[in-house]
């Protein structure tokens, strides 16, 4: 027998833990190697590379991977009906792997070795804000299909997911139409969910209604129940949710059990997808609201063939999701700026962008050259017992991008 | 006051997660002084076992009870397979097992992922412990939780039960206590080693399945509370149940108090803070067995 020692033990047990967080967000750079001259495009032969960079394994896999597959399905589309400026798109994947320095070598690579027209992919925040110096140097384009924090310009990428104004401030005009006077505040405890917050508090205080309390739960924590006792010692009369993740299960599940309900005290969620409602059961989500641009149950021709392309080439029981759909417009997107341009050089591609439209499956869109973001129509829904979501309110008309909020006389201190 | 009745109940609760999910490793690292890393990975298997059974029996209820006993068996014999192909062999070799079952830890995580995909898994709630328990004025509890703290006061009570009155506790604690003499008395150590380990993994699949009323469910839950685990039986003291069952309690009651006055992050490092200084004061834990073998 050997004996342990509790400090040692502890100790061991603490250096795993470290390791493990060191290995997840390692502090790697990128080599500064790459000529600073505009990005070659290689455009020999009939057909054009275009780059795919999307997480294919690690944590965000679940998720990167349907926006991978919601990509390939609208090159294989562009390709049948003649491909782009007579040539065909050619796809080169590339596997981020959750890991926000090999996102950075991998743009390189794509950008340098296959010389790519265009890059589509990222998802977190933290990966885009890793590529961003890459596309930038490099003079090559990203095209970044999830919704985000906003406060971001670069000129070499194109936000075709929403932006705050045109996700949660909607998202809070619905909950002051539906005379809520109250908010609580919970989310993750990194960049989206605290600038959202930031954002909300703005808001919340230019339209007399009150921000009960604020709670941020490290990424992946799974014990609510303290939190979920503060907002129900709140009294709010409704409860912003900018959690991610495996959180969210645990938060809903508290919730029920609490006694609090959809009735009660709804709760907004942004990062609530169709996808993720699978995961965390409609016993504990039906009735609860979400905000996007986009849900598979929206109406219209160009919506009706997405859903039926995508379930005929990935299986019927998957469903369609706001960032998928963003992925998907995004390839159109392009294809229409550089037939505009009528070149695949990047700086006529961005100058062509201004006014491009595209009856999108969420709607008409329209990209706005000076942001580079598009224009979006705000949707909140609420989740049925079928684990869709339906829509219960939506903006009229497509919302102009704003990602500094500066048509927002409350947001002054923001940016 | 409501408040603080409020917290405390959800201290005991969180408590209770605490108590469940370390107890079979009290037996397994606390008894044996086997580092188990794969004792998380025995919990996801508890937890996939309700997955599973809610696809054939359609009683939300009938499948979670039913799964207590088929989850225990399911990680108690994973258990049983990993000591005898494995840990057996590497008794001598504390830091070797460490690196072995955190191998294991891996494949399984993998296994799991490859069969029942990526993505989370939902199971549904039986209906009576989906709401709540009114106990006077605003205090209110909910069913799930109080399932949970009944669950793990019952496995405590039947494991001290098990230890202190039956021939196979009395061989375990023998066995523990000093492993030679226990040896040259006749007993077959090995036999006695395969079911203190059956029982501590097995103990690990109820807490699976407790785990599906407030968690998610997917590949990765076992890395998440395999930590937390470890800390309660090294602070409870190696090889006594009583510390584990008291650090447990003290530890969700701290973390509860302090998240309701700050935050969740702050209260954590309060929590590990008050963690390292107690093993400062006392390396060797709340309580230790006191034995005269030279080991």
């Amino acid at each position: 027998m050997f004996r342990i020692d509790g400090r040692r033990t502890a100790a061991i047990l603490a250096s795993i833990a470290t390791f493990a967080a060191l290995t997840a967000c390692g502090a790697k750079t990128t080599d500064d190697a790459a000529p600073a001259a505009g990005a070659a495009i290689d455009t020999a032969g009939d057909t054009v590379k275009v780059g795919l960079l999307n997480s294919l394994s690690g944590t965000m896999a679940i998720s990167e991977v349907t926006v991978r597959d919601s990509l390939q399905l609208a090159i294989e589309e562009i390709n049948a009906a003649g491909g782009v400026l007579g040539k065909k798109i050619q796809a080169v994947s590339e596997d981020g792997a959750s890991d926000w320095p090999t996102f950075a070598e991998k743009s390189q690579k794509l950008i340098s070795e296959d010389k790519v027209a265009a890059v589509f992919g990222c998802w977190t925040s933290a990966s885009r804000k890793a590529v961003k110096p890459v596309f930038e140097k490099n003079k090559s384009l990203l095209f970044y299909p999830v919704q985000y924090e906003g406060l971001e310009q670069s000129p070499y990428i194109f936000y075709t997911g929403a932006t705050t104004n045109q996700q949660i401030v909607p998202g809070l005009d619905y909950l002051k139409a539906q005379g809520k006077t109250s908010v609580y505040l919970v989310g993750s405890d990194y960049v989206f969910p605290r600038t959202a917050n930031k954002i909300i508090k703005a808001y919340a205080e230019a339209n007399g209604m009150k921000v009960l309390g604020e709670d941020y739960a490290p990424l992946g924590s799974t014990e609510f129940s303290t939190i979920v006792n503060k907002v129900k010692a709140s009294g709010a009369s409704a409860v912003f949710n900018t959690l991610n993740g495996d959180s969210n299960v645990a938060f809903f599940k508290e919730y029920k059990s609490a006694g609090l309900t959809a009735e009660g005290m709804p709760v907004v969620s942004v990062s609530i997808a169709e996808e993720e409602v699978k995961s965390i059961g409609t016993q504990y989500l039906a009735g609860q609201l979400t905000a996007w641009n986009y849900y598979q149950t929206t109406e219209g021709a160009a919506n009706e063939k997405f859903v039926a392309a995508y379930k005929k080439k990935y299986g019927a029981d998957k469903p369609t999701s706001d960032p998928m759909e963003a992925a998907y417009v995004s390839v159109y997107l392009w294809k229409a700026m550089v037939e505009k341009a009528g070149s695949f050089d990047v700086e006529k591609v961005k100058g062509a962008a201004d006014g491009i439209t595209f009856d999108a499956p969420e709607g008409k869109v329209t990209v706005d050259g000076a942001t580079q973001h598009i224009s979006k129509t705000a949707r909140i829904g609420k989740i049925g017992d079928d684990g869709l979501i339906k829509e219960v309110w939506n903006s009229g008309q497509p919302i102009k991008p704003d990602p500094y909020l500066k048509g927002y006389s409350w947001a002054g201190g923001l940016a | 006051m409501t408040v603080v009745l409020n917290q405390l109940f959800t201290g005991i609760s969180i408590g209770a997660v605490l108590l469940l999910i370390a107890l079979g490793l009290s037996l397994t690292f606390g008894q044996m002084g086997v580092i188990n890393m794969a004792h998380g990975e025995f919990i996801m298997a508890g937890a996939y076992t309700v997955y599973v059974l809610q696809q054939v029996i359609t009683g939300a209820g009938w499948s979670l009870l039913i799964a207590l006993p088929v989850a225990f068996a399911i990680a108690g014999l994973m258990g049983v397979l990993l000591e005898f192909l494995l840990i057996r062999r590497l008794y001598a070799r504390p830091l070797d097992t460490l690196l072995v079952t955190w191998g294991v830890a891996l494949i399984l995580q993998q296994v799991a992922r490859d069969v029942f995909g990526a993505p989370n898994v939902q199971t549904r709630a039986p209906e009576f412990l989906t709401g709540s328990v009114t106990l006077f004025g605003d205090l209110v509890i909910s069913s799930s939780r109080l399932f949970i703290l009944a669950l793990s006061l019952v496995a405590v009570a039947a494991l001290t039960v098990v230890l202190k009155t039956t021939s196979l506790g009395r061989r375990i604690r023998a066995v523990v206590q000093n492993r030679d003499l226990a040896a040259v008395s006749g007993l077959a150590t090995g036999r006695v080693d395969r079911l203190t380990f059956f029982i501590g993994s097995g103990l690990a699949g109820i807490a699976g399945v407790a785990l599906t009323l407030i968690g998610p469910i997917g590949p990765t839950m076992g890395t998440n509370i395999i930590v937390n685990a470890f800390l309660v039986v090294v602070v409870g003291g190696i090889g006594q149940l009583k510390g584990t069952v008291i650090v447990a309690f003290v530890l969700g009651i701290l973390q509860s108090m302090v998240e309701y006055t700050t935050t969740v992050s702050v209260a954590s490092v309060i929590v590990f803070v008050a963690i390292v200084a107690f093993l400062q004061w006392r390396p060797q834990g709340l309580f230790t067995l006191r034995t005269r073998s030279l080991a």
